[in-house]
């Protein structure tokens, strides 16, 4: 059977692993929900390959389309249920199906001694359902529904632990502050229809692309379809302004926070940005827009990653930043880039997250990585593996982050869209990662053991945790190395491999450049054409790049503050008291945020909507009219007295009543 | 030989109802309430009985026997109630069934 007709079945099978699960998983032994949600994932992931095998022997140089029923029809509204595979679909549907089964077998251990054990994997594998079928959808509703569902099941995971208060209001701040995004990109898509009358991704293609483009100083309704998409990017993949739900997110269980609050859910902005690129392409404010935003937050959020104490949180804030990459990169027209780096952070910030939640495993709970310290002898594949996953996203060169974070530097730098401004920020945002993360791996596993060995009985994951860590450490390293020939001036076989994605929609103007998007020359002041560099050159040009070098000092800022001079950092906070504490409380936006938008709109509801409006007024009329009834009754039923002789006195002065009435009657009419 | 005009047996007919009346209201006692009904059932048969008369048809007349069949019936249950009550209350004050209110 071709899995290339059947893409269905990629998107039947999490979930069919949800409902059964989730149905009837409560009283199943562990080993059964256990072979139900990694059956179904895995067995996706196989789906996946085959049906990748198959697209890659036809090579069709357009996505492949299947609509396998019609939806809705409204009049000239019709959406089908249609599913497409191109390149950029294959590289997400690889990375989200193989880190989820990564990241199922890990939470087989990692949840093994909680309760909603069925609970957590239905759940897992539902979000595994709505994430395919975002990535997969054909139009842009059926990719609202993945973009919902996927929200949804973020909400009910960073709120699985639903006793705890934290989490609970964790979980809906999640799903209030990305609902303010959708609102945006529920507006964005009627526009998208209202201006191509079609929701189906390759109609609005071809009809954009005949579209004259808008410039930085015409703006039409393509920039504002994008900006309206972007604000729905924004609150999913947590950017400035609206990332406040992420590090909170962090009260999830950690394979949670690996698998949706880092490798996939986050990233949905990115692709969705990526997948809408005819239309980013041709608004130029848009993109301006995205790539200040990706920028900035990728600096802010790196700088909040300095001071933050809890291992996850700052894992959180590193997730911010590197998503702010991702946007870096698609602001500056590298979309390759940005999924390069989508895919590389997916493999390194979920090893990342995994072996923090080893190590919170091993710490029985503690998160507080003032209080761990001297780990590396206890946990060594935890170390080893977090090791390399620091190495790859501190951009060391060899492994993956430095590929994919290079790539999108250096499109800020020389690139078609290029800006210097954008790419300072990244730059030092780059230095910030290695030293914040160096700083985790010094404070965790290297100097003295801050905590009581006899209460803390530290050990290594059982094997169903580590396995997961390994794979993962692999493709850290080697996850980037579709772009390593490039180093010697050769091909980047990422960017060849999406290349027909993005080229198929391009601009007219920017096509001529990116017509060859396998050779380095972007920027030909930096390399004169006629000039060409020998591979040797060419390495050691990479190698000594910026993005390297700042990298290196943050890595050895690290070194001197944490392992050199451990007194250091608590003098340097309290002489620069000022910066330190602002920073160290995030900026207080959290609290202005509560200051200017949640206590406001609480008071209006409590005392406006809640006791006026619904008290006072609907709730009056409501008893009003019961009470008028109540008493007219309780007046009449005085009448009737039981008393049959006043009975009859009644019915006298009634007949005289009406005899009376009818005599008046008759003699008027007489 | 003078005819006795209607608006005679009309008068009197209004006059016996009107005591009927007064009686079913101020007297206490179930039977002479009872028999208040019976004394304005007759008022109304006189009134029939005298239209029939003077407009010479049956009509009335026929009215008549089936209030007279009814007022029977009525008379049976009636009094079969009355002695219940009066069994039940050991009374025939009707002041003293007042149950049936609210």
């Amino acid at each position: 059977m071709p899995m290339l007709d059947h893409l269905w079945i990629i998107l039947a099978l999490p979930l069919a692993g949800a409902a059964i699960n989730g149905l009837l998983g409560k009283n199943w032994p562990k080993s059964a929900v256990n072979s139900v949600a990694i059956g179904s994932v895995s067995l996706a992931f196989l789906v996946v390959v085959e049906t990748v095998r198959e697209f890659l022997q036809l090579r069709p140089d357009h996505p492949v389309v299947h609509s396998y029923f019609p939806w809705m029809t409204a009049g000239t509204f019709k959406v089908n249920f249609a599913l497409q595979v191109d390149q950029l679909t294959i590289v997400m549907l690889l990375t989200v199906t193989f880190v989820g089964t990564l990241i199922h077998i890990y939470s087989t251990g990692y949840m093994a001694h909680e309760g909603g054990y069925y609970r957590f994997f239905s759940y897992l594998n539902l979000f595994m359902f709505f994430m395919l079928t975002l990535v997969l959808a054909a139009n842009i509703v059926v990719m609202f529904v993945g973009w919902e569902g996927v929200g949804l099941c973020s909400y009910l995971l960073i709120g699985f632990w639903f006793l705890k208060q934290s989490a609970i209001s964790a979980g809906k701040k999640a799903f209030i502050t990305t609902r303010i995004g959708d609102f945006g990109f529920t507006i964005g898509i009627l526009l998208l229809f209202w201006t191509f009358h079609s929701v189906d991704f390759g109609t609005i293609f071809s009809q954009a692309a005949g579209m004259p483009s808008d410039t930085m100083t015409q703006a039409g309704v393509l920039t504002t379809i994008c900006i309206l998409l972007f604000t729905g990017a924004v609150g999913k993949s947590a950017q400035l302004p609206l990332y406040v739900w992420l590090p909170d997110a962090m009260e999830g269980p950690t394979p949670v926070s690996a698998l949706i609050h880092a490798a996939t859910m986050v990233t949905a902005g990115v692709y969705m940005v990526a997948r809408m690129h005819p239309l980013f392409s041709r608004a130029p404010i848009a993109m301006l827009i995205v790539a200040v935003v990706g920028a900035a937050t990728a600096f802010y959020s790196a700088t909040i990653g300095l001071v933050q104490t809890d291992i996850k949180k700052v894992l959180a804030y590193s997730t911010v930043s590197q998503l702010g990459y991702m946007f870096l990169a698609c602001g500056v027209g590298a979309y390759t880039a940005g999924i390069f780096h989508l895919m590389t952070h997916a493999f390194f910030k979920g090893l990342l997250f995994l072996c923090a939640g080893s190590v919170i495993h091993a710490m029985g709970g503690e998160q507080d990585m003032r209080k761990m310290g001297g780990l590396r002898k206890a946990i060594p594949i935890t170390f080893w593996t977090m090791f390399i996953a620091t190495f790859a996203i501190s951009g060391v060169p060899g492994f993956a982050g430095f590929f994919s974070k290079d790539e999108i530097l250096e499109a800020a730098q020389s690139g078609p869209h290029a800006n210097l401004p954008l790419w300072l920020l990244g730059l030092v945002a780059a230095g910030l990662t290695s030293f914040y993360m160096f700083r985790l791996i010094f404070l965790t596993f290297f100097g003295e053991q801050q905590f009581d060995e006899h209460k803390v009985h530290v050990h290594e994951s059982p094997r169903n945790m580590t396995i997961p860590l390994i794979v993962l450490a692999f493709l850290s390293i080697f996850g980037g190395w579709f772009a390593a020939p490039k180093l010697v001036g050769g091909t980047n076989y990422f960017d060849k491999f999406l290349h027909p994605v993005f080229a198929a929609y391009a601009p007219t103007i920017a096509r001529d450049s990116e017509h060859e998007p396998t050779i380095r020359v972007l920027n030909p002041e930096l390399v004169p054409p006629g000039i060409e560099r020998s591979p040797v050159e060419e390495l050691l040009h990479a190698l000594t790049g910026p993005p390297v070098i700042v990298g290196l000092i943050g890595i050895l800022i690290a070194w001197w503050f944490y392992i050199r001079r451990p007194d250091l950092p608590k003098k340097l906070a309290s002489s620069m008291y000022g910066l330190y504490t602002p920073v160290l409380h995030k900026y207080y936006v959290d609290e202005i945020y509560a200051a200017v938008i949640v206590r406001p709109l609480l008071w209006i509801s409590t005392n406006v909507l809640w006791h006026t409006v619904d008290e006072g007024l609907i709730d009056g009329t409501v008893n009003g009219s019961a009470r008028l009834a109540r008493e007219t009754g309780g007046k009449l039923r005085e009448l009737q007295s039981g008393n049959a002789r006043s009975y009859a006195s009644w019915v006298v002065v009634g007949a005289v009543g009406v005899t009376a009435l009818l005599l008046g009657i008759w003699m008027k009419v007489h | 030989m003078n005819v006795v005009p209607i608006s005679y047996y009309l008068v009197l007919s209004a006059i016996l109802f009107g005591l009927g009346v007064v009686a079913f209201v101020f007297k206490r006692n179930i039977i002479t309430i009872f028999m208040s009904i019976e004394l304005m059932l007759n008022a109304v048969n006189l009134a029939f009985v005298a239209f029939a008369r003077a407009h010479n048809q049956l009509d009335g007349l026929i009215f008549v026997f089936f209030v007279i069949v009814i007022a029977a019936a009525e008379a049976a249950v009636g009094l079969a109630i009355v002695i219940t009550i009066a069994h039940n209350r050991r009374s025939l004050n009707v002041e003293k069934v007042d149950l049936l209110k609210f």
